[in-house]
């Protein structure tokens, strides 16, 4: 393993109350009061949701889009604790807070969605349950990642609070939550791509294939690491810290590497089946086709040399890039070559806009919260301390 | 310099690990999948014999709407309205509360009916009945159930949690959802199983004064349509009207319809139980070009081949517990308040 000693995680320290955690708050209580609305009055009086569009920004976004960008704790654990690079493990910690909150909140917005929510339950019941449905395997996966998620995350509870001896027992079993939280973030991220299966036609055939669930699967670890380079990037300016560029560099190439592969997959999968004629006709479709794919192809040319990823300007261009390709490739399969006959249009309401930034403020108040107060990011030499102005 | 021997051994021995973990998971994930492919590759279901349907005839159909307007009784929907005056039920489409509804296809001058130009068409839209039905694939907790009898595709509204795959599952639009309601359920054609007690039968098939919709086992109903295709455009038949094969005479003699030599409904996904036949192109009337073969089963030999009996799952996390096991000594971030201790 390599030899340097990593500094040990520590809170930033600092006021909660500034402007950013003042304007999440805003918008935190304007979510609420939208919910309220939604849950007295039905989905129809605050979203644009119809029976031709049916899943709109809460399902496809928040928790589609959502959970895939909340997959850096799982790519980050990949490379780690089963590649066995121990090198990147002060990205763990704040890999793993990031998805904590996405997919704390994924959860969160998909019940509002549910329009008998409080059968929610009868996803785990026997009797209830249906193994065939990729919906269960898709809620069932994540509901028990959510968990395995805040057990994994405990520690830097538990390190907070002084329970060193549960934090000791914890540490002993603590491999087990690790691969559980390897193994079901691979099955749902999957599945989500599986999802589009049953709808058949309703789907462009260059989204429609029954290679979606590797697809999606490729996809989302990309998009972890290029979530971890963004979320590097702009936790460093905020707080003013250094970027951890001797780690994002090699890891940025592990991305690359990943991402060639999914192309190829991508791209093979639409050749054999005949149909990237599709591509090349004259329509929008075609064309947000062209934009996810050269947002995967982009980073090969922002940061494709060693020197290109010791520019920290460049690694953050190309995780949003990566951010962006993976955000189309959900957004386009489940909405906008989603096409269910003549007569039915969706564009998000304003409050649907307004739940969804809210959540957005969540994890953001979330994150700044936790890592101010709880050892979650490396501690910092001193005259990297968050300045005073 | 034994330091950097240590360290050479070391980096070796993860370095096996990690070979090890890597030959380990792609041993049990492709083991997995050979067991799993081989047990359960799903095939398209076919109707069960007894199934029973509709078949309805576009030829037949004079859009007088008593069908519909049954079908809002017998359900007991409210009106839906598209008028501003308000004063007559006059849904556009099928909706959480409008379950079935004849649609008009128009061209140019709409002078014959049954011509594909310058001509119009009806058409019934209402839950197919299919025999492999997406909607009960991608309920998650079994709120969509297809009876093993009579292949009713029934709802449970107690059952459901209102995710809505349904509504965008299936190929024919037709499960929908009460967005105007807090606790808005799925409405969609059940074939009015819950008037057969009182020896009801469907209702839009009850009162189409022209046989247009006729109620029956599909197997016979599909007979019927074949007998139809056969015949000489423009002669003259007989047609059933309500129930087929069964109940008091209502038939009548009528001309023969100038239809596509194709019944729809009979292959499609597997097939379904509801069938149609039309003298218009029957995609531009509506009904959408489907494979023999339903996504469903395609979606259920994915799931089958990745998750059946949970093995490959398991074999995955086992492995990933093995090498994960080994490598979580990168776990050294003792607490801050500790003095740090090497490991090697």
């Amino acid at each position: 393993m390599s030899a340097q000693q990593h500094a040990a995680a520590a809170p930033v320290g600092g006021d909660l109350f500034n402007a950013t955690t003042l304007i999440c708050g805003v918008l935190i209580a304007v979510m609420a009061t939208v919910i309220v609305v939604r849950l007295f009055f039905g989905l129809g009086s605050v979203t644009n949701l119809n029976d031709g569009y049916s899943w709109g920004l809460w399902v496809v976004g928040d928790v589609f889009i959502g959970s895939a960008l909340a997959c850096g704790g799982f790519s980050v654990a990949l490379l780690v604790y089963i590649f066995n690079r121990g090198e990147y493990h002060p990205l763990v910690r704040p890999a793993l807070l990031g998805s904590l909150f996405g997919y704390t909140l994924a959860g969160a917005a998909i019940t509002v969605d549910l329009g008998r929510w409080w059968n929610f339950w009868h996803i785990f019941w026997p009797g209830y349950f249906n193994v065939n449905s990729v919906m269960f395997e898709v809620a069932a996966c994540i509901t028990l990642y959510i968990i395995v998620m805040w057990i994994e995350f405990s520690p830097v509870f538990l390190e907070k609070l002084g329970l060193r001896d549960v934090r000791r027992k914890l540490n002993k079993v603590l491999f087990i939550f690790i691969a559980l939280g390897i193994v079901l973030p691979m099955m749902h991220q999957a599945s989500l791509g599986t999802m589009l299966v049953v709808m058949g036609d309703q789907v462009n055939p260059l989204w429609q294939t029954p290679l979606q669930p590797l697809i999606y699967l490729l996809s989302a670890i990309t998009l972890g690491y290029g979530v971890v380079l963004f979320e590097s990037c702009v936790a460093a300016s905020a707080y003013r810290r250094e970027i951890e560029v001797s780690m994002l560099n090699p890891m940025a190439r592990v991305m690359l590497g990943i991402m060639a592969f999914y192309l190829v997959v991508r791209f093979a999968d639409l050749a054999v089946r005949g149909v990237l004629g599709e591509a090349f006709k004259p329509t929008y479709i075609a064309l947000t086709f062209w934009i996810e794919n050269a947002s995967f192809i982009a980073p090969f040319l922002l940061i494709g040399s060693v020197a290109a990823r010791r520019n920290p300007a460049r690694l953050f261009l190309a995780g949003i890039a990566v951010m962006l390709g993976g955000i189309l490739l959900r957004l386009n399969g489940f909405l906008i070559a989603f096409d269910t006959g003549p007569g039915w249009s969706y564009f998000p309401s304003v409050p649907e806009l307004l739940v969804t930034f809210g959540i957005f403020a969540a994890e953001v108040f979330g994150y700044i919260y936790i890592t101010r107060r709880f050892p979650v990011l490396p501690r910092e030499e001193a005259y990297a301390q968050p300045a005073r102005s | 310099m034994p330091k950097t021997m240590i360290d050479e051994r070391s980096d070796e021995r993860s370095r096996r690990h990690f070979l090890k973990g890597c030959v380990g998971t792609a041993g049990a994930a492709v083991a997995a999948v050979a067991v799993s492919t081989t047990v359960e590759a799903r095939d398209t279901y076919q109707r069960p014999p007894e199934a029973l349907g509709l078949l309805y005839d576009a030829t037949l159909c004079i859009g007088c709407k008593a069908c519909v307007a049954a079908c809002k009784r017998a359900n007991d929907n409210p009106p839906e309205f598209s008028t501003s005056d308000r004063l007559w039920d006059t849904p556009l489409d099928t909706s959480g509360h409008t379950f079935n509804i004849i649609k008009m296809y128009r061209s140019g001058t709409m002078a014959t009916k049954d011509d594909e130009s310058n001509g119009y068409a009806f058409m019934k839209t209402s839950c197919m009945h299919c025999a492999d039905p997406s909607c009960v694939s991608a309920c998650p907790v079994t709120a969509m159930t297809k009876d093993p009898t009579t292949g009713i595709v029934a709802y449970d509204p107690e059952a459901c949690v209102g995710c809505r795959y349904c509504v965008v599952a299936c190929p024919f639009g037709i499960p929908k959802y009460q967005y105007d309601s807090p606790t808005g359920k799925i409405g969609k054609c059940e074939l009015c199983r819950h008037r057969y007690r009182d020896g009801h039968y469907s209702a839009c098939a009850e009162v189409c004064p022209t046989g247009a919709t006729l109620y029956g086992r599909t197997s016979d109903l599909l007979n019927e349509a074949r007998r139809r295709l056969a015949l000489e455009p423009g002669s003259v038949t007989t047609y059933p009207r309500g129930k087929l094969n069964d109940g008091p005479d209502q038939s009548y003699e009528g001309l023969v319809g100038n239809y596509q030599q194709h019944v729809y409904g009979e292959t499609e996904y597997g097939g379904t139980q509801v069938l149609k036949l039309s003298a218009v192109d029957f995609e531009k009337v509506g009904m959408p070009r489907l494979p023999p073969r339903s996504s469903a089963a395609t979606s259920e030999t994915i799931q089958h081949t990745l998750y059946g009996g949970l093995l490959m799952p398991f074999a995955v996390l086992g492995a990933m517990t093995y090498v994960a096991r080994r490598n979580v000594h990168h776990e050294d971030d003792t607490p801050a308040d500790e003095p740090v201790k090497e490991e090697s």
